[in-house]
């Protein structure tokens, strides 16, 4: 059995001093924002988060931001590190180099500090009907759905994302084009379209269809990349366009047809 | 002049139980104006952070028998035995609920929804989507709650007080974090959903926003803080962060092993070790039993050194890669990136940490408290279906099914409201509240909230940890009863406006302290060893005396008062638990 751990063990933390260079901006009485400087003395296991609630708690107390799991699943701490966008409970300092500039999500309007407004992002979820749409009312006493594991697979990674935005600061077209619903809530739409419980595709189709929903993506993919729970909503994306377009020229080649009202659109799919 | 905000029913906490209670409210009774009030965003609750799963009967060869007995002697026999009753009833019809609003709960190859064991239950009935089971009901239930235009959510609204006045809620006075503007929202009945305070102790699962805020505006305007001395340990954290490692990963057939890869369960009244897994033997035990075994094996010199403290091991290796990633792909995440421990090739350095309020705001079955129009659910009540330690994923379902029916009884208390009240006085107290949090704005303080903050930790960890004696009991109340004085003095070192967390850290801090004195007060009386709760000094359970509830009751510039009540006993007298070989 393997028993390293002991060894290490009785070592007092490894200590290396990092100078973090954080933004600050309080509207109550900063015409603009500016950065700050703090020296950290950070232990080797230390996240981000770690270094900056030491500074909270012992460099400064005025300093504001929003945490609270410290486990990468509330979605409540990510932050612009060093330019990129990352959660700061799921980054380690022992990665960084010895300067580490610390500001709030890009593409967000800050509020104080490291915190932005999020209203935005919040309505973006809500307008997308995020929620099961069935094609009629279930009771309880009709028991629970069937859904094979293989049904569940076809959302269930449209259903891990955190709300945690990195994929919003990451997203080229966030940045340009302020309507954009963005990758977060597209990626969402998908998830309940994808749900074999569910018929609200054309419920959710004038939103995610019209010129605010996926139209806007140019498929860079940065969304993708920055997930810190491989949601993947870029492809969640390239699927809802391809579903969008067959549905657009199944009315002029098969007027008869009417659109299906359930997600599933690769061929042979079945609810 | 004061903001009032008028609303029919004001929930407290957006979590899971916040935001069934809004959904059970909106759904039947779309005329009734909900104020939902969080300091987080809905989806940052605690709720997202429970892994395991939730309990409710579905296999034919379970009965809600065996969930009411499994609950009941789990909760070493203190818990309500007519609350548990309707608890196990209403579990499978919540959760089937939550199947139709569409929480992605794992499926057998069939199709049906899929069961797995949990520690002290004799048949698996623990619902799941895989070991992300809060996370996606929370997401569930906060997507679900968009569909219902009553609900009005107040996010990053910060509540200081319970509105009341000769024996009624009126309302809740809340901080506007984003403007640093208070208001009063007027309501004509209140729930409070704020979850549990593991904040208070050092080693904790919980995350930062567990601060006890909810139960410690019930306790001061009089409704008692009910078995507060009952405070779960899981036994498997990560040392250093208190991250969870689900009780699901030894459900799935992970055991715990001592530096001499030695299954040391079987030492306790847990085994025999196989054949394994085995449902309420060794690994599967109950969560107090689990980390009581730790503190004697760490004595023994038994346990594993890390940079953290002492540890023992979690090994998964024997289920194989592929199943860890199908069944436990978040533990072996976690384990990755904050231990750099693969549990495909690697055991999991773990020990206790806490976890878990059991005791709360004293409800009774229709999750009303003592003052008229307040209700509570969740963890930060105590119904009480827990006991003194409570069976793993039973708390999700608790939030379901109380948080729904604190949603009915309070519509119900609304509805048969009779008006009357001198609105003037009501504001006036309102007023009062308001001011009491501006008057740290004036004040030139000397303590400083971190230091405050880091003793309390550390006086609750070495006073009213796994084990408690007279002598550390009797210490933890005078330093918490010396902190509290310390807390008025408190400096609040930032005087703005706009997202204050100083501020709220400094509010936070005062629920704390008040919530500690409770647990460390009624630890310190009940001198008998139950559940979660054990005594150095009185290692047998005393039901001659305590087969009671403590109900802790505050008071303002002393410790609380503290009386007892009879636990509600209907078919299951108090015997021995039996866990291992000889369990049934």
């Amino acid at each position: 059995m393997k028993n390293d751990v002991s060894e290490e063990t009785e070592n007092t933390p490894v200590v290396r001093n990092v100078q973090f260079e954080i933004l600050r901006y309080n509207p109550d009485q900063d015409d603009e924002p500016y950065y700050q400087t703090y020296q950290v003395p950070c232990q080797e296991e230390w996240v981000i988060l770690d270094a900056i609630n030491y500074i909270k708690d012992n460099l400064d107390r005025s300093l504001s931001y929003r945490w609270s799991c410290h486990m990468a699943v509330c979605g409540s701490c990510g932050l612009m590190v060093n330019g990129e966008a990352t959660l700061s409970c799921h980054s380690f300092v022992r990665e960084m180099p010895d300067k580490i500039r610390i500001e709030p999500l890009s593409n967000f309007p800050v509020a104080r500090d490291l915190i932005v407004d999020m209203d935005g992002f919040v309505e973006n979820l809500a307008s997308v009907k995020p929620y099961i749409i069935p094609a009629e009312e279930r009771g309880l006493e009709d028991g629970w759905y069937n859904q094979s594991p293989a049904q569940l697979e076809k959302y269930q990674q449209y259903t891990q994302c955190i709300n945690c935005m990195l994929c919003y600061s990451a997203c080229p077209q966030v940045g340009l084009n302020e309507g954009f619903i963005g990758p977060a809530a597209l990626a969402l739409a998908h998830r309940y379209n994808q749900d074999s419980r569910d018929v609200g595709r054309s419920a959710r189709e004038d939103v995610v269809s019209s010129n605010v929903g996926i139209w806007e993506c140019s498929f860079v993919g940065a969304c993708s990349e920055v997930c810190p729970k491989h949601v993947d909503p870029a492809a969640a994306i390239q699927q809802t366009k391809i579903a969008a377009t067959a549905d657009y020229f199944k009315r002029f080649l098969m007027p008869w047809v009417k659109p299906k009202k359930s997600s599933s659109l690769e061929p042979g799919d079945e609810k | 002049m004061l903001s009032v905000i008028h609303c029919d029913v004001a929930i407290i906490g957006a979590g899971g139980a916040g935001l069934r209670a809004a959904i059970e409210v909106a759904r039947d009774y779309p005329d009734i104006n909900i104020a939902l009030l969080s300091k987080v965003y809905p989806m940052r609750s605690h709720t997202v952070a429970a892994e395991g799963g939730a309990a409710g009967v579905v296999k034919g060869e379970d009965n809600f028998e065996n969930h009411f007995n499994d609950t009941v002697s789990g909760g070493d026999w203190l818990c309500d035995q007519d609350a548990v009753e309707f608890f196990v009833h209403e579990a499978p019809k919540e959760l089937t609920q939550m199947e139709h609003w569409g929480c992605p709960w794992s499926r057998t190859p069939e199709g049906d929804v899929a069961v797995r064991p949990f520690g002290g239950m004799k048949v698996e009935r623990t619902w799941y989507a895989a070991d992300k089971t809060g996370f996606h009901m929370l997401h569930t239930l906060f997507q679900t709650s968009l569909k219902y235009p009553g609900i009005k959510r107040y996010d990053e609204y910060y509540s200081t007080a319970i509105v009341e006045h000769e024996g009624q809620c009126y309302g809740v006075t809340a901080l506007d974090m984003r403007t640093g503007q208070m208001r009063f929202f007027r309501a004509k009945s209140v729930i409070i959903a704020t979850g549990g305070a593991g904040r208070v102790f050092p080693f904790t699962t919980n995350g930062a926003i567990k601060t006890g805020d909810g139960m410690a505006m019930a306790y001061r305007v009089g409704v008692p803080l009910k078995d507060m001395e009952f405070i779960q340990y899981h036994p498997t954290g990560l040392p250093g962060t208190g991250i969870l490692i689900t009780e699901g990963s030894r459900g799935e057939g992970g055991i715990l092993v001592n530096k001499d890869n030695y299954r040391y369960l079987q030492d306790y009244d847990l085994g025999p070790p196989d054949p394994w897994p085995r449902k309420k033997a060794m690994e599967l035990g109950p969560r107090d039993r689990l980390s009581q075994a730790f503190w004697h094996e760490q004595r023994k010199g038994n346990t594993v050194k890390t940079a953290f403290g002492d540890a023992v091991l979690l090994d998964l290796r024997h289920l194989g890669e592929e199943k860890i990633n199908q069944r436990l792909p978040m533990v072996r995440e976690l384990a990755v990136s904050y231990m750099s421990v693969d549990p495909v090739n690697e055991p999991i350095p773990v020990r206790p940490v806490i976890h878990y309020t059991m005791g709360g705001i004293d409800t009774d079955i229709d999750a009303a408290t003592s003052v008229a129009g307040l209700f509570a659910a969740g963890e930060c009540a105590c119904v009480s279906i827990n006991g003194a330690n409570r069976l793993g994923s039973n708390s999700l379902t608790e939030l379901l099914v109380f948080g729904s029916r604190a949603g009915r009884n309070a519509v119900q208390f609304v509805n048969q409201l009779k008006s009357g009240v001198d609105e003037e006085k009501i504001l006036a107290i309102a007023q009062q509240e308001v001011d009491s949090v501006m008057g740290l704005f004036q004040r030139q303080g000397s303590e400083s909230i971190p230091a405050l903050r880091n003793e309390m930790n550390q006086i609750m960890e070495a006073g009213a940890g796994i084990y408690r004696s007279e002598e550390s009991l009797a210490l933890a109340v005078k330093q918490i009863a010396a902190l509290k004085v310390r807390f008025a003095d408190v400096d609040l070192s930032d005087k703005s406006n706009v997202y204050n967390t100083d501020l709220i850290q400094a509010l936070e801090l005062g629920s704390m302290i008040d919530v500690a004195e409770a647990m460390a007060v009624s630890a310190f009386n009940r001198r008998e060893s139950r559940g979660s709760h054990q005594r150095l000094d009185y290692v047998e359970r005393n039901d001659q005396d305590y087969l009671r509830h403590t109900l802790a009751t505050y008071a303002a510039n002393a410790a609380p008062t503290i009386d007892y009540r009879d636990v509600v006993i209907t078919k299951s007298q108090p015997a021995e638990r039996v866990y291992g070989g000889d369990s049934k």
